[in-house]
């Protein structure tokens, strides 16, 4: 399915994990053209809307760098009106108006998450068409199916920060070592009530598992 | 107070020299000829008192309603031009309305009474239409940020309370408002007080019959506005009347 996609597109592993205080964001790093050429090694997957939400991209890079500006801005002129942080419903909301409102054209797929005053650490899914479901972890893009056993397997509600690293590394490294669209570096953004950490993986010091 | 604009009054685009807009004022004036209403926020909600004068004994009961649902946490009550507040609450109604779709939750009070507050502003703007001839008080109750009040006048300017009053016997309205420690009551003492306040207020020599709307929000309705159901509405309005007897009969005494 991602793979007919015009132009530059992430086939792609992203996922997003709740823990005990907050959530972890993933992706990998690889942009890819038909499936056959990496057009990019090192790409930016993870698209920051605000202080404490970040925006998980799938598809079409065109259009989810699109969706993910346009979204940034309304999120940011939201929040000052507000006079308050936004919710990440309210951002996860947002681009799911974009979703939906332009399904005919776009085809991106996003994961929203992030921490709010009010409910925490949460995580979103807009799925393509532009549905919003809630979801205390999710993975998504063509890589993610080759992991659905693992995450359903290995996830535990309320892990501490370490556990869900290696949670969300392990599954990360899984994908990218059979999705031939998903590769690169793994990114790992943990956002908490006290702010936002970067952790950056290189190819070779993933997990390596028995065949590698 | 009756000034003469002497020609600086004729268009809402006009200043006066002494900086006055008139037409915004006069519309001001539309509101205080209309009966009156108030909304008290107290602990865990808001209540709305309306005094609807009933003008003919042809009339349905219930009808001419002044308090309106504006979301389903929001509630609004108004004095003025019956037909100006009907159109207002329909833009309050669209805004929280996208206000949800948008952002996938509740509107906040504040946000939203700035919204219509900037509507009603825009009509004080121009020559080629007037202002609204209506005040409007807004009620919501949240599960995170409570109970909150707020008010809106022709002038296009809104405020927060705890407890306001608009119409033509505002100023005693208010009077018995700050009497109360609404802080520390609940929704149910305070749908009493406010009826009382409206039977306090109503000028029975002026204006004949009248009507009590009650409404309420908070979380005795789990945070959805309604009108009162009729039991506590009865309750409400014995205590009232009762109130007001105990006073006159006081009165009796002293003379």
């Amino acid at each position: 399915m991602d793979s007919q996609i015009k132009g530059v597109s992430t086939g792609t592993t992203i996922l997003a994990v709740t823990f005990n205080g907050g959530v972890i964001i993933g992706s990998d790093s690889r942009a890819s053209i038909g499936g056959n050429y990496v057009s990019s090694k090192t790409i930016n997957k993870l698209i920051q809307v605000h202080d404490r939400i970040f925006c998980c991209i799938a598809g079409s890079l065109a259009d989810a760098q699109a969706v993910t500006k346009a979204a940034k801005f309304q999120i940011s002129f939201h929040s000052i009106q507000m006079e308050s942080p936004p919710l990440v419903k309210a951002a996860a909301s947002v681009l799911k108006e974009l979703c939906y409102n332009n399904k005919e054209e776009l085809q991106a797929g996003f994961i929203t998450a992030g921490w709010d005053r009010k409910k925490g650490p949460q995580v979103y899914t807009v799925a393509l068409g532009g549905m919003l479901l809630s979801q205390p972890f999710t993975i998504g893009g063509s890589g993610s199916t080759y992991i659905y056993g693992y995450a359903d397997a290995k996830y535990k509600p309320d892990m501490s920060r370490e556990e869900c690293l290696q949670f969300a590394t392990n599954a990360l490294a899984l994908a990218m070592g059979r999705d031939n669209v998903s590769g690169g570096v793994a990114h790992l953004v943990v956002i908490t009530e006290e702010g936002v950490e970067h952790v950056v993986i290189p190819g070779d010091k993933l997990p390596k598992f028995h065949d590698e | 107070m009756s000034s003469i604009g002497t020609g600086y009054d004729l268009s809402a685009s006009t200043f006066s020299p002494d900086g006055r807009v008139f037409q915004v004022e006069y519309a001001m004036k539309a509101v205080e000829n209309s009966s009156t209403a108030i909304g008290i926020r107290c602990k865990d909600g808001v209540v709305f008192g309306v005094e609807k004068l009933v003008l003919s004994k042809l009339y349905e009961q219930g009808s001419n309603k002044r308090i309106f649902n504006v979301d389903r946490h929001v509630g609004m009550a108004v004095a003025g031009l019956l037909a100006d507040a009907r159109s207002l609450s329909e833009v309050a109604r669209e805004d929280a309305s996208n206000f949800r779709s948008n952002y996938g939750h509740n509107i906040p009070l504040k946000h939203l009474s700035e919204r219509v507050a900037m509507y009603v502003h825009a009509y004080t703007l121009y020559s080629a239409v007037r202002p609204f001839g209506c005040s409007f008080i807004l009620g919501s109750y949240d599960q995170d940020d409570g109970p909150q009040l707020y008010m809106v006048d022709p002038s296009g300017i809104s405020y927060g309370y705890w407890g306001c009053a608009i119409g033509k016997a505002k100023q005693a309205a208010k009077t018995e408002i700050e009497k109360l420690q609404m802080k520390d009551m609940t929704c149910r003492e305070l749908v009493k007080e406010v009826a009382k306040i409206i039977y306090i207020v109503h000028d029975e020599v002026k204006d004949k019959s009248f009507e009590l709307e009650l409404s309420w929000v908070g979380e005795v309705t789990n945070g959805k506005h309604e009108l009162v159901p009729k039991d506590v509405r009865e309750e409400a309005e014995k205590y009232a009347k009762d109130s007001l007897e105990e006073e006159d009969d006081s009165d009796e005494d002293i003379m």
